[in-house]
């Protein structure tokens, strides 16, 4: 498997749903508009030629400059990645995706920005996805049990957001 | 109450002791009585206690050796001798706790019908034999009794487990029900077929069978009761609740099961209670099986070390078959823990199975072998190499000490039932008895 | 699966004889802070839903705003059995995103050291495995070997536990005077111990009732929740990054001989100086997940004897530590490493500073332990332990 040539199959057959790519890259990436995610994995799963059984991550990238100064000279927009780390096991080959989201859905700080959920597509992004919703603040739709996982239920704030703070107190525990 | 203590105190309450106030008081007497008893339970409490600081020290070196470590080596001086000791003392000064919701009267009194029962099972458990056994209360029923008794404990760990309001003690106490009551099945079965050849549940009867070289333990008496000691030891480790059968309290799974809740004093006093019971049921075994206060070598009798030349000889005897008894007691329980510290733990639904699939069956097969091996080959033990010696058709059931040893020996009853198939000589034999 | 918002309402809702217990996050036999709520009839458990976070450190944030070689003690905290192996992972990571490739002897020295660690850890599956199913002795059996490793170890770079040793570039220092010949001495000890433990446990009668035909995982379902490691092998599927990983961790073992343990045909390579698969067992139980580390700790031994052949006559030094503040170069890279427990994956994304800008840390032991619940359907109580011990998870590289 090439990654040029799979960037067209892909765009032979979802059209405008593949956003881009990135081949230059130590690891090429595929970007996938966040609404079809589904329909892309599902594919490359079952596809035989591709077979991309096994889910290694999903995780997220927060983009976003809390220096101002910095964020003026910054070459992006801010704004979240999710990104999948494919691999097959029948023809040991590996993928990366991703998908972009706005920060907060239609900007309105503290709405989570919504992406469907691959957990019945693999079932090792069922605890992946939960972790990003835990650290990262994405709210992933349909997934079956969507609930913090390394923090405590009633934590506030995405820790591994950029713009996050530490909260000052926790159940009577100071924080910072 | 024909034991040495009471001839003991026979002697030193009349004519010494009371005659100096100038009172007459015999053992026989209501207060004689009283005093015969808080000295035995006196003597028993202290051989469980001690003898439970002696195996939990024995616990603690040879899990050590088999895990390659020394175990204790400073408390005491030499050995780490008196660990438990310092380990006890440390236990009763730690803090008694009881959680917010339980049942605070049955948990404060659980850990003491476990110990209770534990201790009351020695009562009935001879430590020496002879005409005048060593023994606390001489029971014509002594095996029912023991193991009625053992059988008991169970209800000290359902209270623990029940009124500790916790979870995993109310599985530990809820598995310990299901495991004892179910293993007093096999265990009786077993306990049975010594008593079938002795021909009495008399501790002291059983054991004085056995006189003589090690060939006349009812271990070897045929190769029923050769696997039938297997099968009592097996059910005898599931019912004081040791592994590889410990899942009352199995500490992977649940804990630490029925004791979770207790510390302490409390925990203390199970402690004690399963080392009482794992010395309790390894004495039965031995009087039952391995031949009781009979070293394998029959030494104190080889030297005329019996009560027929006194009392000093009768006396020395005695602390010999004492020592026998005790280390038998000792080897069995050793052998429980190098067990404990070997195998892995079984499953509540294995130990079910090898309770009800395994050691029942082979108990009652091996029951209905020792009867038929009773019956056609009588007078014989050793696997039926050797003839029995005329101790071992000396039935009893008297409460008072057997009378002499009758030099013709009585042959068992069923003998004369067949009819069929006699020899000629047999033939001639009945009807010379019969004038 | 559905899971309980407030288990509390649904106990005293339901009203039948159904039970929830919370096994954890003080419990002995989950391997740290887990915490497992078991939904019980009895014996009988009908549903586990395992409970995270107790030991959360929010690695992948401390990894924000330190460079990749002051990150490095913060891997040994993740797999704190393997550290090594950790170190090695998040090292080959950055190595990928700099092009860096490690000198000749270098890359010997970090396959002695990696296999080295993990006889370590697979010796601690065992031995807590042991424990799991209430046998105290194989632990402090494997503990007994495990600290002659963690002698060499401190040897080698002053730590037992957290070592730092293997860094960005190579390692922190080549290996003492002496050092391979006691490594030498000690393989040579070690592997007729090992036929002692499968005497132990392997082959024993209880051990295998408790373990063969219990937690069965077929090899669709080992792929479908991205188990890895022995647990995936331990299913049937021949897979090992050692093998099959991306070029910069297989260069590694590049001219290595040895085999995936892998059952094929019925058979483990080499199988045949091993004690047979007994009967009762089922491909893909805890038995083959046991048995499976226990044939890789002689697979690592093997391994390591070659490597010291290698390292006594590569040429070159161990390698070049990366500078602390040097700046990384433009990208982002995923690389996947065989850690004992499993495919530890680091994913980097550097904006060209020297500070990542993301440094996320893919544990194997996390989606080792998402099978907990699928697997402890309808289980017995007692099975919960042994069903996860046999995925020898470590919380702290759950957690992270």
């Amino acid at each position: 498997m090439s990654e040029p040539t799979l960037v067209d199959q892909l765009k032979q057959k979802f059209g405008a749903a593949i956003t881009g790519s990135n081949l230059e890259n130590v690891d090429p990436w595929i970007e996938v508009a966040p609404e079809s995610i589904v329909a892309v994995c599902k594919y490359l799963r079952d596809e035989p030629s591709l077979a991309f059984d096994y889910c290694n991550s999903v995780t997220a990238v927060d983009y976003l400059h809390t220096d101002e100064k910095k964020a003026a000279k910054s070459e992006w927009q801010p704004h979240l990645e999710v990104v999948y780390h494919l691999f097959s096991m029948q023809h040991k080959h590996s993928l990366v995706l991703k998908a972009m989201l706005t920060r907060w859905k239609d900007d309105e700080v503290g709405e989570l920005p919504e992406i469907d959920s691959v957990a019945h597509v693999w079932r090792t992004a069922d605890w992946h996805e939960r972790e990003c919703y835990d650290l990262f603040g994405i709210h992933f739709i349909g997934h079956p049990n969507l609930r913090r996982i390394l923090c405590p239920e009633d934590w506030v704030g995405h820790p591994l957001r950029k713009d996050y703070e530490m909260p000052l107190e926790y159940h009577g525990i100071r924080g910072r | 109450m024909a034991s040495a203590i009471n001839n003991l105190l026979d002697w030193l309450l009349t004519s010494w002791l009371l005659s100096g106030l100038g009172l007459s008081v015999s053992t026989d007497s209501a207060i004689g009585y009283v005093v015969a008893a808080f000295i035995h339970i006196a003597l028993i409490i202290n051989l469980v206690a001690v003898g439970a600081l002696v195996f939990i020290w024995l616990e603690r070196k040879i899990s050590g050796r088999i895990q390659d470590r020394l175990g204790p080596t400073r408390v005491g001086g030499k050995f780490g001798w008196l660990q438990t000791l310092a380990d006890g003392l440390k236990l009763i000064t730690k803090e008694d706790l009881m959680p917010d919701g339980a049942d605070g009267f049955l948990f404060k009194i659980a850990p003491y019908i476990s110990f209770a029962a534990s201790i009351a099972a020695f009562i009935a458990i001879p430590f020496a034999g002879g005409p005048y056994p060593w023994i606390a209360q001489h029971l014509n029923t002594g095996v029912f009794f023991v193991i009625a008794v053992l059988g008991l404990e169970v209800f000290g760990v359902i209270l623990a487990g029940y009124s500790s309001a916790s979870k995993w003690s109310l599985f530990g106490a809820m598995r310990e029900a299901a495991q004892v009551v179910s293993y007093e099945v096999p265990l009786g079965m077993c306990a049975v077929v010594p008593v079938l050849i002795a021909g009495s549940m008399d501790m002291v009867v059983i054991g004085n069978q056995q006189a003589g070289f090690f060939t006349n333990w009812f271990i070897f008496h045929d190769p029923a009761t050769f696997i039938t000691f297997w099968v009592y030891f097996t059910c005898a480790l599931a019912s004081v609740n040791r592994a590889p059968f410990d899942l009352a309290e199995a500490e992977s799974e649940l804990v630490a099961g029925f004791h979770t809740e207790y510390s302490g004093l409390r925990w203390s006093f199970f402690f004690m209670a399963e080392y009482g019971s794992m010395l309790s049921v390894s004495l039965l075994a031995s009087i039952l099986f391995l031949g009781g206060w009979h070293g394998p070598i029959p030494i104190a009798s080889l030297l005329g070390l019996t009560a027929e030349n006194g009392d000093v000889a009768g006396y020395v005897g005695n602390l010999l078959g004492l020592t026998n008894v005790l280390f038998k007691g000792v080897v069995g329980v050793s052998v429980m823990i190098w067990i404990r510290w070997t195998l892995p733990r079984l499953r509540i639904d294995q130990v079910m199975a090898t309770c009800l699939k395994y050691c029942t069956p082979i108990a009652a097969v091996m029951f209905l072998g020792a009867v038929l091996w009773q019956y056609n080959l009588p007078g014989r033990t050793f696997f039926g190499l050797l003839a029995a010696p005329p101790a071992m058709f000396s039935v009893d059931e008297g409460w008072e000490a057997p009378p002499a040893v009758t030099t013709e020996p009585a042959k068992p009853a069923m003998v004369e039932v067949r009819v069929e198939g006699l020899t000629p000589q047999q033939v001639a034999a009945n009807q010379e008895r019969g004038n | 699966m559905s899971t309980v918002d407030d288990p509390r309402t649904i106990e005293f809702d339901v009203r039948t004889d159904e039970m929830l217990v919370n096994m954890g996050p003080q419990h002995p036999s989950t391997h740290g802070v887990l915490r497992l709520v078991l939904r019980t009839d009895g014996e009988i458990v009908s549903e586990v839903t395992p409970h995270l976070g107790y030991l959360h450190r929010c690695a992948e944030k401390i990894g924000e705003n330190l460079t990749p070689r002051q990150f490095i003690p913060y891997t040994d905290r993740m797999d704190y059995l393997a550290g090594m192996n950790m170190n090695l992972g998040w090292a080959l990571a950055i190595e990928k995103l700099m092009k860096y490739e490690p000198p000749e002897k270098g890359r010997h020295l970090r396959v002695i050291i990696s296999e080295m660690g993990r006889i370590a850890s697979h010796l601690v599956g065992m031995g807590a495995y042991g424990l799991d199913l209430g046998t105290f002795s194989p632990f402090l059996y494997a503990f007994r070997e495990r600290e002659r490793i963690l002698d060499l170890f401190e040897e080698v770079c002053g730590a037992r536990l957290t070592y730092s040793y293997l860094t960005v570039g190579g390692a922190t220092a080549d290996l003492p005077p002496g050092w391979v010949e006691k490594c030498e001495a000690f393989l040579t000890q070690l592997e007729p111990i090992i036929v002692e433990y499968h005497t132990l446990l392997t082959t024993n009668s209880i051990f295998i009732k408790r373990t063969a035909g219990i937690g069965v995982m077929s090899a669709a379902t080992a792929i479908d929740y991205g188990t890895s490691g022995p647990v995936l092998r331990g299913s049937g599927v021949d897979h090992d990054l050692r093998r099959d990983g991306e070029e910069i961790y297989t260069a590694m073992y590049d001219g290595y001989a040895f085999e995936v343990i892998v059952e094929k045909n019925g058979h483990y390579p080499k199988d045949h100086q091993y004690p047979a698969v007994p009967k009762e067992a089922i491909l893909g139980d805890c038995w083959h997940r046991f048995y499976v580390r226990m044939l890789e700790v002689m697979q690592s031994i093997d391994l390591v004897r070659q490597a010291i052949d290698r390292y006594s006559t590569a040429t070159g030094n161990y390698g070049e530590p990366m500078k602390l503040n040097q700046k990384l170069p433009k990208g982002e890279v995923y690389l996947e490493t065989e850690a004992p427990r499993g495919q530890m994956g680091f994913y980097i994304v550097s904006n060209g500073e020297a500070i990542p800008w993301r440094a996320r840390a893919r544990s194997s032991s996390f989606c080792n332990l998402s099978v907990t619940s699928e697997l402890c359907r309808d289980c017995l109580i007692a099975d919960v332990p042994a069903i996860v011990g046999s995925l020898d998870i470590v919380m702290g590289e759950i957690d992270r």
